[in-house]
């Protein structure tokens, strides 16, 4: 994406990569009901690189676990994402490589909703609108070229 | 809750895809379905079950998004994310026209117009002479404004087959630009050439015809989100519409509408708190005055009205909730035009189902 065009945010805040899960003994049990959790949805999400640097949303600090709402029970997983600067033009595309990878990944039962942390962006409203219109995003992954550019944010990178 | 919605039958539709849309045709014998998959299903009766009669594949490149059946019923458009809008009988044509996905078609009462909306904004009225009784020879639409060049598609169909005269064109009457944002539903008025359109812009839009134009009579604003469909009751009186702000809302007329100049519309009833999430459709039943919708948290709900209630001041009861009616969104309700509580509702999961509206006495 970046090749010779100037960036929207040249020198974006590095942040530290989480820790692996500790496993707790329950988890290893395969007769114990194992609720999908928010650290587990912050695992699918956290690697997804950024359309813009060589680095991951996590370090960038675009998602959060504290922004992961997981609600196995009821099946809704809702995600607050936050762009580095509040003019990124790539907001739509970071929130719907969000929602892509979580649709491959979950159970069909779940509801996912992906939205901008609310104050972090300029065109707020406009970003969750489209990102919760679901003609929007079928079209939208319809369409190869984005679908290309998707998929590039959810390869994973050997680091 | 009174009343019940009690299942009928769940047929896998549109497998490993997403069902978008069901119409009946006129007479309720036949029901089409169409998806992600890029296919269009006719699906019929037989003895106590639903089969699939046709698939209807290779007219679109993608998504089908809304099918509608032609007054007379030998016809079939289908709206597509292709861009394209295709007429099917015994052959397939195409004409294209918008620039972008289109969203929905819908017929005139009259069955020689046809509306189409899309993405890019706009709806577009066109006119055609579809014959209803011989096999159809002509098939034209002239073009006239903003120099779109329709294009006529040929495929091969094993359901319908329409012998298309190349000298004929194709005409499109008018190219509306009333909202600001994608067009998602277009419905005309049963009985009037009378269009309503709704949009992400969180409008509805009315058009007429009035010395050889169409005009934007007027724009409904209330919704407070996405504006996903509307249904007129069965004479007309009346505009239902359902939003992602998770409401419907019933429209009419004002009054003091003498149908002449601008006219306007209000807003009598709001049904609020009862869904979830987005509703996607509303159908309003012709013949017992019942609304059903379509929402996004799997739930079909079908409303009454309240009889004693003034007719200025209607209010709507949930009768009867289907509450995990599918295992995904449901994108489609339509009641059957003939078969009084026969419900059909599809959903994100690729199924259909067939639902008989009990009400209790």
């Amino acid at each position: 994406m970046s090749g010779g065009t100037s960036l929207d945010n040249a020198n974006p805040q590095i942040f530290e990569r989480s820790s692996a899960r500790l496993l707790v003994a329950s988890e290893e049990d395969e007769d114990v009901h194992d609720p999908i959790d928010d650290r587990e949805i912050f695992d699918l999400i956290k690697s997804i690189n950024d359309p813009e640097h060589p680095l991951s949303l996590e370090e960038l600090n675009v998602v959060e676990q504290v922004r992961v709402k997981v609600n196995d029970a009821e099946s809704t997983v809702n995600i607050e994402f936050t762009p580095t600067i509040p003019h990124c033009s790539m907001a739509t595309l970071i929130g719907l490589s969000i929602k892509v990878k979580l649709l491959r990944s979950l159970p069909d039962r779940f509801k996912i909703d992906v939205h901008i942390t609310p104050g972090s962006h300029a065109s707020e409203d406009a970003v969750n609108k489209q990102l919760a219109d679901k003609e929007r995003v079928a079209a939208a992954l319809e369409n190869s070229q984005l679908l290309e550019v998707v998929n590039q944010c959810l390869t994973v990178r050997s680091i | 809750m009174t009343d019940a919605l009690v299942l009928v039958e769940r047929v896998e539709a549109h497998p490993d895809s997403r069902c978008w849309f069901v119409a009946w045709n006129p007479s309720g014998t036949l029901l089409a379905s169409c998806g992600g998959d890029r296919a269009i299903r006719i699906w019929g009766r037989e003895g106590d079950s639903w089969k699939c009669k046709s698939v209807l594949e290779d007219g679109h490149q993608r998504a089908v998004r809304k099918v509608a059946w032609s007054p007379c019923g030998n016809y079939l458009a289908s709206a597509s994310f292709d861009a394209t809008t295709c007429i099917w009988k015994k052959q397939n044509d195409g004409f294209e026209g918008h620039e972008n996905e289109v969203k929905c078609v819908a017929w005139a009462a009259s069955g020689n117009l046809l509306a189409t909306c899309s993405r890019d904004k706009s709806v577009w009225i066109w006119e055609g002479q579809w014959l209803d009784s011989s096999p159809a020879q002509s098939f034209f639409f002239h073009n006239y404004k903003n120099h779109h060049r329709g294009m006529i598609m040929e495929i091969i169909s094993p359901y319908l087959c329409l012998t298309v005269d190349e000298e004929d064109e194709y005409e499109c009457v008018t190219v509306k630009n009333c909202h600001t944002q994608d067009v998602k539903h277009v419905v005309w008025h049963p009985t009037q050439d009378l269009l309503a359109s709704a949009s992400y812009d969180n409008n509805i839009c009315i058009y007429k015809e009035e010395d050889d134009d169409w005009e934007c009579k007027a724009t409904l604003k209330g919704h407070t989100s996405t504006v996903w469909s509307l249904s007129f009751d069965a004479d007309g009186q009346r505009l239902a519409s359902c939003s992602d702000d998770r409401t419907v809302k019933i429209w009419k007329p004002s009054p003091n509408d003498d149908g002449q100049g601008d006219s306007s519309w209000m807003c009598v009833c709001t049904l609020t708190g009862f869904h979830t999430r987005t509703v996607y459709d509303v159908a309003w039943c012709q013949f017992t005055g019942a609304l059903a919708t379509a929402c996004g948290d799997d739930g079909v709900r079908v409303f009454k009205e309240d009889v004693t209630a003034h007719p200025d001041q209607p209010t709507f009861y949930l009768a009867a909730h289907a509450n995990k009616a599918h295992s995904q969104d449901v994108n489609s309700v339509a009641w059957n035009p003939k078969e009084a509580g026969l419900l059909v509702s599809c959903s994100d999961n690729g199924e259909i189902a067939f639902w008989r509206f009990q009400e209790k006495d």
